[in-house]
């Protein structure tokens, strides 16, 4: 035997799998020679439309120079044109205006919305997890129930509760969609708890709290910075129904889910006052998906 | 070589007769593959994962094709059936299945064959089983899809091949899912499946790895009935003695090329190659006991010479005085590790319990390793959490060092936590994915000693170097870690603490057989240098007959027979464990490679 141990080949072992993540290890070196990275243009699209956003929210009078609401009755109804970009609606506002205007409100609910449905999410979906059993089951159950609901049937429920106006829309699109996330949080938190590093930390003699501080929840967290950049868009779509149901923020505001309601009345004369904020709509909730998407993909990468 | 003249006769008959009958007697090969080289296509370039691989398959005869992960045989294997997927690129100078150049077939063409006159059975049943399907109706789909017969026919014909099989009650099980099935059944199902049509040919993709040791002997013999009745079969495995059981002939292949082929006898007893030799020897059993399995040099690091041996002694005396101390308090030569009577009972379905562990006891001594082995189901990891007190028992006690341990309520447990450690089996989900190796292991020193971080990272460092890592793995997240490497990572945590104890649950079941060698050998350096004891939980017998002193078989929940690792395994005196130990394939008699250089 003592011939063979000339070469000692622990190669084995060092290049792991072979050719399945040892070639992935390799990608890295391969990247050096390529030093710069391709970003797709669906990213910089929506770094654009974000601006837009931003400056509409910042300092609308940048954006446009009408009055949202100037009233012209001799300009009413106008297509889109030169100078008014988007169209005037039945009292001669400038729609383009009105829109850059509305940013703030309709921000305001989605940002509004989402924080209440996270916030509401947390705690159910925590309590499901981790509380003592009779707790987590009456949770679970809850959130079963609510669950069954369809989000905007929970939403109409609540603002004929509490009356329309900006912040039943933003309360009651929040509450909505929050147990869709609860359960996703409950899971993730599940998921986290019933690990291998979980037990590991256990057996190695670490505080309840410490492992939930250290393992549970920044584990059951990571995917849910990249849901609230999802859910800020969803919410502007919920709330716009609620508004376009009328239900929603009452009409000198001109919120895009307010403007769309109001247009819906001229919809065989005037397709632009339904039509053009329908696509903002549209345009924000696809930058904020798009953004998600790609900061969770950012966070994953920034894991390996 | 022999293999070669005959190859070139079948060749030559080949040629003569040229015709596709499908005779018993028919000397032409199934298969006839001649320098065979498949390469994967990537965005940075064409990647080779099987270089000039040749060998032929008669009728009846079964070649197996041996590797660790990564070594090709999968690749090969499914080029034989144009499964290799659309990025890669498959070349050979010659590729004929029964006569038939495949080298250009394209998908359909291959649909003809495959499934019909090539059965393909694949590792694990669960995942290549329709979950939402019975497997009924899996098996007479694939009769359908080659025109056999009607529907009535196919039903009966699915019965009968799932009663071949030895599935019991084969009308109750062809209308149930995958998912109702134990594993063994599921796998029995997929043979079915795959032999439905009569093929000339079955390919058995790691056919018994996921399976306890009695089930994968009754699905090897399953094989073997298929090769007698002049199947032929290739077999792709990682584990010799499975090869040795079935094989005529072997082809061992590492990192896509082959480097020794020949008969089944000939390569495990006087294998010829050193890669194979290294193979044979990490195989653990009875002729490895107290004996290394590694044969090169441990790697660099534990062989690290005198920084290392400088490094450890600290630790090993703070370990040492510890140990000491607790044996001290505990008084006279208590055990390490103590349970009496254990019982765990679980909920099971609407009214009910199931007994987990029924009545379980044993006594671990220090520096002495206890094995637990079991089939799936037994009781073993249940046993190991009831250990690591991560769960309550329903009754029974378990003592550490003589003092009480799963009767203390957790917070006065904590402290003494450090005494007993675990290494789990899986090596990826035992790790946050979001700390690297440091901090995995500075989150697992002992509480109120390494007061500053340069103390923390000297004894890290030791610490990653004592499991025989380079230092470069402190800076590592696991996924960016090979198996091995992780489990490293994970005996290197379970040391951290300085334990007395450590439960190592299916610690190397998830490894490479060469790899699964280079983790015991550290597991016995350590226990040598440290005093450590073991309880080791394995469903792998000739990995629990190589490590342990003792040895406890369970089944069911229960402990079947209990003495030292000779009595159990030389003179088992339960039906169960006789049965067991009879059902372990071994490697060929006298198996151990003979003196190198030797010429044959």
């Amino acid at each position: 035997m003592s011939t063979l141990t000339t070469t000692p080949d622990t190669s084995n072992e060092g290049t792991g799998t072979g050719p399945g993540p040892g070639g992935r290890a390799s990608d890295p070196a391969a990247g050096r020679t390529v030093p710069r990275r391709e970003i797709p243009w669906s990213l910089v699209a929506a770094l654009v439309a974000l601006a837009w956003f931003v400056v509409a929210l910042v300092a609308p009078a940048a954006l446009s120079p009408h009055d949202p609401l100037a009233l012209d009755l001799g300009a009413a109804l106008q297509p889109p044109g030169w100078l008014h970009w988007a169209g005037t609606d039945e009292a001669g506002r400038d729609l383009y205006g009105r829109i850059v205007w509305g940013t703030r409100d309709s921000l305001a609910i989605g940002a509004g919305a989402t924080t209440v449905s996270i916030g509401i999410a947390v705690v159910l979906g925590a309590l499901a997890a981790l509380a003592p059993t009779p707790v987590a089951a009456a949770v679970d159950a809850l959130l079963e129930i609510l669950f069954a609901f369809p989000t905007l049937l929970l939403a109409l429920l609540l603002v004929a509760l509490l009356g329309p106006s900006a912040a039943t829309a933003m309360i009651a699109v929040g509450v909505g969609t929050a147990p869709g996330y609860a359960r996703m949080i409950r899971a993730q938190i599940l998921g986290a708890k019933r690990s291998g590093y979980v037990e590991a930390a256990v057996a190695l003699g670490h505080k309840r709290r410490r492992v939930l501080v250290r393992h549970i929840v920044p584990n059951a967290v990571r995917p849910l910075v990249a849901v609230v950049a999802l859910s800020i868009g969803q919410s502007i779509v919920w709330a716009s129904s609620l508004s376009f149901l009328g239900l929603g923020i009452a009409p000198p505001s001109s919120e895009w889910g307010a403007l769309l309601d109001a247009g819906r009345t001229y919809v065989t004369q005037a397709w632009w006052l339904t039509v053009i904020p329908g696509l903002v709509i549209v345009a924000l909730a696809l930058t904020t998906t798009t953004l998600g998407k790609h900061l969770q993909r950012a966070l994953e990468r920034g894991e390996r | 070589m022999s293999t070669t003249q005959q190859t070139s006769t079948r060749a030559g008959r080949a040629a003569l007769t040229g015709a596709e009958t499908a005779a018993e007697t028919d000397p032409t090969p199934r298969f006839g593959v001649r320098d065979l080289n498949v390469a994967f296509e990537h965005r940075s370039g064409r990647r080779p994962v099987v270089h000039d691989v040749s060998f032929d398959l008669a009728a009846g005869e079964c070649l197996a094709i041996v590797g660790e992960s990564g070594s090709g045989k999968s690749v090969t294997a499914r080029t034989l059936v144009g499964l290799t997927g659309g990025a890669s690129v498959v070349e050979a100078s010659r590729l004929e299945f029964d006569g038939r150049d495949v080298r250009g077939l394209r998908g359909r063409d291959w649909r003809g064959i495959r499934g019909g006159r090539i059965g393909f059975v694949l590792q694990d049943a669960l995942v290549s089983l329709d979950p939402l399907r019975p497997v009924g109706d899996e098996i007479a789909e694939s009769l359908r899809l080659h025109g056999w017969g009607d529907a009535a026919r196919r039903r009966e014909r699915v019965v009968e091949l799932l009663a071949a099989v030895g599935v019991p009650e084969p009308e109750l099980r062809a209308r149930q899912r995958p998912d109702e099935l134990s594993g063994g059944l599921r796998q029995r199902a997929l043979i079915a499946s795959a032999i439905a049509n009569d093929p000339e040919v079955v390919i058995a993709d790691e056919p018994t790895t996921a399976l306890d040791v009695t089930v994968q002997a009754q699905v090897l013999d399953l094989l073997e009935a298929q090769k007698r009745r002049g199947v032929a079969i290739v077999l792709i495995s990682h584990d010799l003695s499975v090869v040795a059981r079935l094989a005529d002939r072997v082809l061992v292949m590492s990192g896509g090329h082959v480097v020794e082929q020949g008969t089944t006898h000939d390569v495990l007893t006087d294998p010829r190659h050193e890669y194979t030799r290294r193979l044979i020897a990490a195989v653990p059993g009875e002729h490895t006991r107290g004996a290394r399995l590694t044969v090169a040099a441990p790697p660099a690091g534990v062989s690290g010479g005198a920084s290392r041996e400088g490094a450890s002694t600290d630790s090993e005396a703070g370990l040492v005085r510890r140990t000491q101390e607790a044996r001290a308090d505990s008084g006279d030569d208590a055990p390490v590790l103590e349970a009496r009577g254990l019982v765990k009972t679980f909920a099971s379905g609407r009214h009910g319990v199931r007994r987990a562990v029924d009545d379980v006891s044993f006594r671990l001594e220090r520096g002495r390793t206890l094995g637990i082995v079991g089939e799936s189901g037994s009781g073993k990891s249940t046993t190991a959490r009831l250990a690591l007190a991560l769960t309550r028992p329903d009754a029974g006690e378990v003592t550490l060092l003589g003092q009480p341990w799963s009767a203390l309520t957790e917070r006065r447990r904590r402290d003494r936590r450090s005494l007993v450690t675990v290494v789990q089996q899986d090596p990826l989900s035992s790790f946050d994915p979001r700390w690297n190796t440091e901090r995995v292991l500075v989150d697992a020193l002992p509480a109120g000693r390494f007061t500053t971080a340069a103390a923390r990272a000297e004894r890290v460092r030791e610490l990653v170097t004592r499991v025989g890592l380079p230092e470069e793995a402190l800076a590592r997240f696991p996924l960016q870690l090979s198996g091995g490497q992780r489990q490293r990572v994970s005996i290197a945590r379970a040391l951290a603490p300085e334990p007395a104890v450590i439960v190592l649950d299916e610690a190397v079941s998830a490894l490479d057989v060469s790899v699964q060698a280079q983790v015991l050998d550290l597991l016995a350096d350590l226990q040598r240098q440290l005093g450590l004891s073991y309880l080791f939980i394995s469903h792998d017998l000739g990995v629990i007959y190589h490590v342990s002193d003792d040895v406890l078989v369970m089944r069911d929940g229960r402990v079947v027979e209990r003495g030292t690792a000779e009595d159990v395994f030389e003179r088992p005196r339960e039906a169960y464990t006789r049965e067991l130990v009879g059902a372990l394939p071994r490697l060929a008699d006298g198996a151990l490679p003979r003196s190198p250089g030797r010429p044959r």
